[in-house]
């Protein structure tokens, strides 16, 4: 017990970090994700190429690869990123591929009919796509959006590798100095308390938007 | 009144309508009738702007209007789609009022107060509150006419009325529309339905498929 209060400062500062990376990748990349998925359903084909180059290339190779070109690939072509804009700007590009993806399904279930009927009220697109569209492709996606918040939880662990102080890093730590167990086992818990809060947080979300089918 | 002079319209090297002359009067209802495939919908497509006519005028009380590109808020052409297109996340009041308050800029005191009017017209009065998802079709398609309506349309255009309800609804259909023609309301009715259309018409449109496709 006394050792538990002992390395759990560091654990916590840890998982602060842990959470930070978590909420500013979903602060960066639900929106740009959006953006995409408007461009990927929009009539510009070169615009629609792009975008899913974009998408393949992000989904297809891992975001652990994708983490060490950006921190120790980039800088040999001249672009240096200090270790956590690093690690933002490639979880951010990563999960707007998928956040797209999602959208993009969301957006195209909605039928035809909603988009002509908010033409022939003379709704302009910007106000269909804003009163219209998104607060059913919210409650469409809901679910696959949370099935990533709560990956996105775990992925932020691939941040060790490029040294960055996370919770597995603390946890790693203190493993190896100590000799022991009980850090490693203290950092599951930990995710296993985050995880269960977002998926609490995530069901209240989902019961909000089922006042109507 | 409406005007429309030598309207075609073509899907690829298909014409569906061939240089149309038609005028529906103030105060009264045009009932479009025909076989499945004759072009009804497509008619009522391009008269509401969602189909662009590959020739062809519209006039309405004598002045040209293209209703494909109009967005002025005079001339407007209202619809009640087959399938009515409700937006399923909003309530019946809020259906009703989204347009008037976000295109036409009325308040949202008066835009409730005038959609209360017309859900009393409609007699649905007390279903202002509830979620389209809880009516049935014949209420759904009275929220329809009501949405349509507050949009102070010269023209309200019916797709099939009867076809997504009760049979024994027909009637009802018959005597809302007759209601509202009472009212000083020009309507514009396509139906498969031919003892339907006759009882509600001023005047009859047929159409035929066209040969030469
Ligand atoms: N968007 C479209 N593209 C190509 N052909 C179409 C399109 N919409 C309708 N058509 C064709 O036009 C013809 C008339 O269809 P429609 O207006 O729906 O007839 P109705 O409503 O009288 O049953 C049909 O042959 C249909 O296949
Ligand atoms: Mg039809």
């Amino acid at each position: 017990m006394h050792y538990i209060l002992e390395i759990l400062p560091s654990l916590l500062s840890g998982a602060g970090l842990t959470l930070q990376v978590f909420l500013w990748t979903l602060v960066g990349s639900l929106p740009l994700g959006l953006i995409l998925s408007l461009g990927l359903i929009s009539n510009i084909k070169p615009l629609q190429w792009l975008i899913n180059f974009y998408v393949w290339l992000m989904r297809g190779t891992p975001l652990l690869l994708q983490l060490i070109v950006v921190f120790y690939g980039f800088p040999l072509i001249g672009i240096v990123f200090p270790r956590y804009e690093a690690a933002l700007f490639a979880f951010i590009l990563n999960y707007a591929a998928y956040f797209a993806e999602i959208f993009r399904g969301g957006l195209q279930s909605i039928d035809n009919g909603q988009y002509e009927s908010a033409r022939v009220l003379r709704l302009s697109y910007a106000q269909t796509i804003r009163k219209i569209v998104i607060p059913q492709v919210v409650k469409i996606v809901l679910p696959s959006v949370g099935n990533e918040v709560i990956n996105l939880i775990k992925d932020s662990s691939l941040v060790y590798v490029i040294g960055l102080g996370d919770l597995l890093r603390a946890g790693n730590v203190a493993t190896a100095r100590d000799v022991t167990l009980i850090p490693l086992l203290l950092v599951g818990v930990i995710y296993l308390v985050l995880t269960a809060v977002t998926t609490f947080v995530l069901g209240r979300v989902e019961k909000h938007y089922s006042y109507w089918k | 009144m409406l005007t429309l002079k030598n309207i075609t319209k073509r899907f690829g090297d298909r014409t569906i309508i061939d240089q149309l002359d038609l005028t529906v009067k103030d105060g009264e209802v045009l009932s479009i009738v025909g076989p499945s495939g004759a072009g009804k919908t497509t008619l009522l497509r391009c008269i509401t702007g969602l189909e662009k006519v590959d020739e062809g005028e519209f006039l309405i009380d004598g002045q040209p209007f293209d209703p494909y590109t109009n967005r002025t808020n005079e001339s407007v052409i209202g619809v009640v789609f087959q399938n009515f297109q409700l937006f399923p996340h909003l309530t019946v009041l809020q259906n009703i009022t989204l347009a008037p308050t976000m295109v036409l800029k009325e308040s949202e005191a008066d835009a409730q107060a005038n959609a209360q009017k017309l859900l009393e017209r409609l007699d649905l009065g007390d279903h202002g509150d509830q979620y389209p998802y809880q009516l049935s079709g014949g209420q759904q398609q009275r929220v329809a006419i009501a949405r349509a309506l507050a949009m102070k349309p010269n023209v309200l255009c019916y797709d099939e009325p009867t076809s997504a309800l009760d049979p024994n609804l027909r009637q009802e259909v018959e005597k809302l529309i007759l209601g509202l023609k009472a009212d000083g309301m020009t309507q514009i009715v396509v139906s498969h339905d031919l003892t339907f259309a006759e009882n509600i018409a001023d005047d009859m449109l047929r159409v035929e498929p066209n040969q030469s496709k």
